[in-house]
């Protein structure tokens, strides 16, 4: 495809903010207002990142991040009936919509599912009778006249305390969480099964799907992503690794293992090999904001379907099909199991996927383009828009343009998110995270 | 699966395989020639799964997406061979190779025992499937064969050998063997033996998710050799996924493989389904099990 010579939309992104993690980043998410930016972290840690207001002195930095708050999630465990080692790399992250001062996101591992409140603290209450200033008490006998403690303000301080902890609920690895539009009310989902939980009850949930089959030797599906409908709260979607999207009406029964809708696209016949099966295992699955579209993401595709209609997509978008042809190696080293991640931007025009050799494509829906994007420090040079890439595929190679033997499988990019208002991305790399933002 | 006649491709050839029946019954050289690439091709990535599904790492539960889909893959291609044939010639060469050699006669080890026993010496011995390799005197013949329907088993047949690979069981039935035998008639008898690997059969898993990911596929080293050659304690030691490279343009991504992709294919075929050849070709046999470890552990 050409690089964009008809400019109806144009994807001119800064860098504005790199920031290299300690361990490598498993999960990026924005909150619902857009100001609080959280990663989780292969160790079990949480980074959260603020915008930074609007300064008079520097307007066109809008998307300036700096850290908020950093806390220990998960710590690893050791589960001693099975003697395997529970990894503490949280997996997934999800903000609860603001009510109040203080903001909450549910982290997850494999196994435990935590709610975290962080709160901020910018006054401090001084003039204690009893107690000096530095807390030392004070001998009661000195105490000659009484006073009211009064607050004063302080250095602002950032405070992360678990508020729940959602346990033994999973006997497979948790691969998403999702909060319903009720707020009171939350879904967990592992490779089997699908537990619905009420925020404020942690010794209880209530089993919603379950795909175990009575014989483990007949298993040959399982769940790989779940969400909730951002605004009807009895809906549901869940994919699987065969390709299908099941979306369930909780109102139907209590176990919803019978789908209301089944969306499955027909295989095509001439593209069938023995990794069909295996590249049309979806990754990850998002509502749009509207709640009129779902997207999924696929090894080598991005697929917009209408909830009304079951039968096929009614958008693709090839994020590198020029790894068709290489599907055996990548299945050698592994790569062909990477599970990509993919995101809606505000207004559901445009949406984004990871690519490998620290690529990133967006696909405008509206205007019909595509554009495929590095994130890396030799490509972002501050204050210069970041230059378009292209991959050859066959043939002579221009310049500029990468060749398909030249990608770094091992630079791949697999969590990515979008402000839910302004066009702000953040993209993470294997332990870099990047912040761009539109140019104004 | 696919009535004969449908055309189809294997992602990474650079050649079409031929379609199903048609050409068999009008050989010409390149059809020929195309078919067994294709078969061979097909033979690599059984073994490629099933040494995937091996390399569990048992410190950490394994992901059972990919397991699932690794063995689903396996499944295919074994439906697919039953219906060329193949599997019955994989089938009848073990079973012939296995009376010949004696065996070891406890397959039945619990999969979990030695899952453990191998993540006790994980760094070391967990790729050490081929003990009698680089060893004196004569090699054991490795054969990845599948037995029926039942659990996919890679033996090491030698007479000789005093440490067996044991077969993989794909399930801790201790009823396994004797189904084993009903599987091998089934597949003479029924044409339907493809569809009826989904049920019973090759994975046969346990309720507990650990043991699902070690039964899929998984290949029990029983006795691991006891003074291992540190030459191969290296080859072994470290994993390197890209052990060979079917398309030789992708160099990018992978170290140099050692040896071409022809070279790999025709190494795998001259261990295709021959059945166990007798140890007066030492020499040669060391060098062809040379080849496929390097292959199979990428050196």
């Amino acid at each position: 495809m050409e690089a964009f010579s008809c400019r109806c939309y144009q994807f001119n992104l800064l860098l504005v903010m790199l920031f290299v993690t300690a361990d490598i980043i498993s999960t990026v998410e924005f909150n619902h207002s857009g100001e609080l930016l959280a990663t989780g972290d292969k160790g079990g840690r949480v980074v959260i990142f603020q915008q930074e207001l609007e300064s008079k002195n520097q307007p066109q930095c809008r998307g300036e991040y700096n850290v908020y708050s950093t806390f220990q999630s998960h710590e690893p465990e050791f589960d001693y009936l099975k003697s395997l080692e529970i990894e503490e790399k949280i997996n997934k992250i999800r903000w609860l919509p603001q009510k109040n001062a203080a903001q909450f996101l549910l982290s997850t591992n494999d196994k435990t599912i935590k709610l975290w409140k962080i709160s901020e603290r910018d006054k401090r209450p001084e003039g204690y009778n009893l107690k000096e200033e530095d807390g030392r008490y004070r001998d009661p006998t000195t105490v000659t006249t009484l006073r009211v403690p009064v607050f004063q303000p302080m250095d602002l301080m950032v405070e992360a305390s678990p508020r729940r902890v959602f346990a033994n609920a999973h006997t497979y690895h948790i691969n998403s969480i999702s909060v319903n539009s009720d707020c009171e009310t939350y879904l967990s989902a592992d490779d089997l099964r699908i537990n619905l939980w009420n925020l404020e009850i942690t010794d209880r949930s209530f089993n919603i799907v379950d795909i175990k089959p009575v014989n483990m030797e007949e298993l040959t599906e399982v769940i790989t992503a779940a969400e909730f409908h951002p605004n009807q709260c009895n809906t549901f979607v869940y994919s699987s690794s065969k390709g299908t999207i099941r979306l369930c009406d909780m109102r139907a029964s209590a176990l919803c293992d019978q789908h209301s809708k089944l969306f499955e696209e027909p295989e095509d016949p001439s593209n069938r090999s023995f990794f069909s099966e295996i590249i049309s295992s979806i990754s990850d699955v998002k509502f749009s904001h509207s709640g009129r579209y779902m997207m999924t993401r696929d090894y080598l595709s991005v697929k917009i379907w209408d909830l009304n209609m079951e039968s096929r997509p009614v958008e693709t978008y090839q994020v590198h099909e020029y790894l068709r042809s290489k599907l055996c190696s990548l299945y050698e080293n592994d790569c062909i199991f990477d599970k990509f991640e993919c995101c809606w931007n505000g207004n559901d025009s445009v949406v984004m996927t990871g690519s490998y050799n620290n690529f990133f494509r967006m696909f405008d829906r509206g205007y019909r383009q595509d554009v495929t994007l590095e994130a890396s420090r030799e490509s972002s040079k501050p204050r210069s828009v970041l230059k378009p890439r292209k991959v050859c595929t066959g043939g002579k190679r221009k310049k500029d343009e990468i060749s398909v033997d030249s990608l770094d499988f091992n630079k791949k990019i697999l969590h990515t998110a979008w402000h839910p208002q302004d066009n702000i991305i953040a993209v993470a790399t294997t332990n870099n995270l990047y912040i761009f933002q539109d140019k104004l | 699966m696919f009535p004969k006649g449908t055309k189809r491709k294997f992602s990474d050839s650079g050649d079409e395989p031929a379609a199903g029946g048609e050409d068999v019954n009008q050989p010409s050289s390149v059809a020929v020639r195309m078919l067994s690439s294709y078969s061979l091709q097909r033979q690599s990535l059984l073994d490629m799964s099933l040494i995937k599904l091996q390399l569990c790492h048992m410190l950490v539960e394994p992901n059972l997406c990919r397991s699932v889909l690794i063995a689903n893959t396996v499944r295919q291609i074994q439906e697919e061979m039953t219906q060329d044939g193949t599997w019955q010639i994989m089938t009848q060469a073990l079973s012939a190779a296995n009376a010949a050699a004696q065996c070891s006669a406890d397959r039945l080890v619990a999969t979990e025992v030695l899952c453990r026993q191998t993540e006790a010496t994980q760094g070391e011995q967990v790729l050490k499937p081929f003990p009698a390799v680089g060893s004196e005197g004569c090699p054991a013949e490795e054969e990845v064969v599948v037995e029926g329907e039942g659990g996919v088993t890679m033996s090491t047949v030698s007479p000789q050998a005093p440490t067996s690979y044991l077969p993989g069981t794909f399930g801790m039935d201790p009823c396994w063997e004797e189904e084993n035998g009903e599987d091998e008639e089934e597949d003479e008898d029924s044409e339907e033996c493809g569809s009826g690997s989904e049920e019973g059969d090759s994975d046969r898993l346990v309720e507990d998710s650990r043991t699902a990911e070690q039964v899929f596929g998984t290949f029990e080293i029983k006795n691991p050799a006891p003074s291992p050659d540190p030459a191969l304690e290296e080859l072994f030691s470290d994993v390197d996924a890209s052990y060979y490279d079917l398309d030789t343009v992708l160099t990018g991504m992978q170290s140099a493989p050692k040896m071409g992709p022809y070279d790999l294919l025709e190494s795998l075929s001259s261990h295709g389904p021959s059945p166990l050849s007798s140890s007066t070709s030492c020499r040669s046999d060391l060098n062809e099990l040379d080849h496929i470890m390097e292959i199979i552990v990428g050196s």
